[in-house]
């Protein structure tokens, strides 16, 4: 049963894009993890890990996240509008543009050409090609929001418009450089300014890029795959407004017990722990959703998926409160904990989520059933099992390695040495390997799931039942 | 306010408008966010060219540079960071992972003769490092067509023949038969370099630097 009159064609070019960069993405974050073991893979300059890592948390924020979301949007916003995208060419200009654009960030991070602000590395000229696209894809929600049938603005779409106006000001703002050629340039803010402005993007991008649109498909894929209205909505008009004003006073929570004022750090951490209530009102309203009927749990397969997700959301939201706290950051900070806290929120989170939504939609558009049930099940045990290796792991390694940074003498000398803490790390970083590669089969398992439903005969035997 | 896009955009807007003036607009205009003392000096053009190495290589995924006043970190790093320490810093480098130990007080900590030999080779001097090995930063020269153009932009207010001394200067120190660690240069350094200024050589200038202005301080 296709369905008719919308246009397809960029959600799946969007979703396929964004399958191609999470799989460059993991394949880096591979090899990343292990030349820190084996430091002969660092083949210099390209492959050198600080080179490597900005492409892998660049490839997968943005080619696999963004992309993933720009084609859950574009889907859920002709659905939600029951119109056509206002503008399919400039939709498909789009997502050539954002693949180029991937691709040469890529290429200049190897080339080092890097303004060390995490998650903000690309210099200038590309900056201005991110704030075009940016453009371009504001321009089809909004007219397409503005044209639209449906009166009323369903929860996605409130998501959606706050994310295409929020980080248009976060990338703007923390990008303001001024160049010193085409590949190098200087950012306008000097010290703990920079620190203060780099951690409200930081800590933002993560809220509206990694937060923000994935609660967006949670709230709308959720209910189309189960038939089963939202728990409330009054509590989703409540936690979304409270989710956007809290979010963006927490970003100093990164620079803890760092020279950043001592204010800016306790009002951070005070609304951190106020952002638990929105986000654990999102987290209710799902399970509440699901209240009488968790035997889908056992017969939806894409009920796996959201509910996983949605759970490690609800951790993902109580433990990041809770290592900025003074006396959790001054133990956990600059240790593997937090790359495991970074690890849940992305492989459990936001990749079960898109993963589940791709599934929704690739059959949809199509007019198919999914080629394989079976091989989605596997996909998210393979994903369950590799991320839980990968996180736990990364935890235990950041419980002992903040231990040792501790440990003293009775005459207050330090018992281990800095090199001493780092080869303790070693039979982590091999585990953390093993459940990475596990993490990897598993999207392999979801790629060519949803290649084979591409090749699967047309209006198959079962219709589908959303 | 549900059946209305634009007056929706505008109302998000300003509800992230008020956090993002409180904690990232107003500390910007306070002198208290970053404090500027006159003891700190600002990073000479081949300290500075040096730094955009650590930048380009991406050194600050793997090593922080901020000491936080916790008893055992000071032990290890020394002093905790100052925050008029990082005055001239465009980017700030802090970091968010220690791979490798905290930097910001790595200045004056070995000689310059341990940082060639350790960058060309981490585990020759100590076979479990994990460190990428940087040998080649010695074979490529080091490009000084924009160091004046790069202190101007920054605002460190060198003339043109402050940093055209400056590169010279250090040309001179790290070539003369005296350098101190000119053995170890030598080594890791191509015979066609030896005349000229490597990017490894402003690589140690910058580490070099690191952490020096509080240092200094307490000798004097």
């Amino acid at each position: 049963m296709k369905e008719e009159g919308y246009d397809y064609s960029v959600v799946q070019g969007f979703a396929f894009s964004a399958l191609f960069w999470l799989f460059v993405g993991l394949a880096v974050g591979l090899w990343l993890a292990a030349e820190m073991v084996y430091p002969g893979l660092n083949l210099a300059p390209w492959l050198a890990f600080g080179r490597l890592r900005v492409v892998h948390t660049n490839g997968l924020a943005f080619g696999f996240g963004l992309g993933g979301i720009f084609a859950c949007t574009y889907y859920m916003l002709q659905r939600l509008t029951r119109i056509r995208l206002a503008f399919p060419r400039l939709a498909k200009f789009h997502m050539y543009f954002f693949n180029a654009a991937i691709a040469l960030a890529a290429l200049s991070l190897f080339a080092g050409m890097n303004t060390s602000h995490e998650y903000a590395e690309l210099e200038w000229p590309l900056d201005i090609g991110v704030v075009v696209m940016w453009v371009i894809f504001a321009i089809n929600v909004f007219g397409t929001l503005i044209k639209r049938k449906e009166k009323q603005m369903y929860i996605s779409l409130w998501y959606i418009i706050s994310m295409t106006v929020t980080i248009a000001v976060l990338y703007i703002v923390n990008n303001l450089e001024i160049p010193v050629n085409w590949f190098k340039s200087y950012t306008v803010y000097a010290g703990a300014n920079d620190a203060n402005v780099e951690w409200w993007y930081g800590h933002n991008a993560v809220g509206f890029v990694f937060t923000v649109p994935i609660l967006a498909m949670f709230y709308y894929f959720l209910p189309k795959s189960t038939n089963l209205p939202i728990y409330s909505h009054r509590l989703s008009i409540v936690a979304f407004w409270s989710l956007i004003f809290g979010y963006v006073w927490t970003g100093a929570h990164h620079l803890m017990l760092t020279p950043l004022p001592e204010w800016i750090q306790t009002v951070a951490i005070a609304f951190s722990i106020f952002l638990i209530a929105p986000s654990w009102g999102s987290v209710i309203n799902g399970y509440y959703t699901m209240r009488g009927e968790w035997d889908k749990m056992r017969s939806n397969y894409l009920v796996k998926f959201f509910i996983m997700g949605i759970t490690f959301y609800g951790l993902q939201t109580i433990q990041g409160p809770t290592q900025g706290l003074r006396i959790m950051t001054g133990f956990f900070h600059y240790t593997d904990w937090v790359i495991g806290h970074v690890h849940m929120g992305t492989m459990g989170w936001v990749t079960m989520i898109i993963s589940a939504s791709l599934y929704y939609m690739i059959p949809a558009v199509n007019g198919r059933e999914i080629y394989s049930v079976k091989l989605a099940n596997t996909h998210f045990w393979l994903i369950l099992v590799g991320q839980l290796i990968f996180t736990i792991t990364m935890w235990i390694a950041g419980i002992q390695q903040g231990a040792m940074w501790k440990a003293s003498n009775p005459d207050g000398s330090l018992t281990y040495s800095f090199l001493e803490t780092v080869t303790a790390m070693y039979p982590y970083w091999k585990i953390r390997f093993a459940g990475g590669f596990v993490y990897f089969l598993g999207i392999v398992v979801f790629g060519y799931n949803l290649l084979m439903t591409l090749k699967s005969p047309e209006e198959a035997t079962q219709p589908r039942t959303a | 306010m549900y059946s209305r896009p634009i007056v929706f955009a505008i109302m998000a807007t300003v509800v992230i408008l008020v956090g993002t003036i409180a904690m990232m607009v107003v500390p910007l205009t306070l002198q208290s966010t970053q404090p500027v003392s006159p003891l700190v000096k600002p990073y000479t053009a081949v300290e500075l060219e040096g730094r955009d190495i650590y930048i380009r290589e991406g050194c600050n995924n793997c090593h922080t540079q901020t000491i936080r006043p916790l008893r055992t970190e000071v032990v290890r790093y020394g002093q905790y960071s100052k925050p008029e320490e990082f005055a001239y810093d465009r980017p700030f480098l802090w970091g968010s992972r220690r791979i490798g130990p905290d930097l910001q007080r790595v200045g004056g900590k070995y000689p310059d003769s341990w940082h060639y030999r350790h960058m060309d080779n981490p585990r020759s001097m100590f076979p479990k490092s994990n460190m990428p090995d940087y040998a080649w930063l010695a074979a490529r020269q080091l490009d000084t067509s924009y160091s004046y153009k790069k202190t101007h932009v920054v605002g460190y207010g060198y003339t043109v023949n402050e940093v055209n001394k400056n590169l010279a200067d250090y040309l001179v120190r790290v070539t003369s038969s005296a350098y101190i660690a000119g053995d170890a240069r030598d080594k890791v350094t191509p015979p066609v370099l030896k005349d000229k200024l490597t990017e490894m050589d402003a690589l140690v200038a910058y580490l070099q630097k690191l952490g020096m202005d509080v240092k200094n301080l307490n000798k004097s």
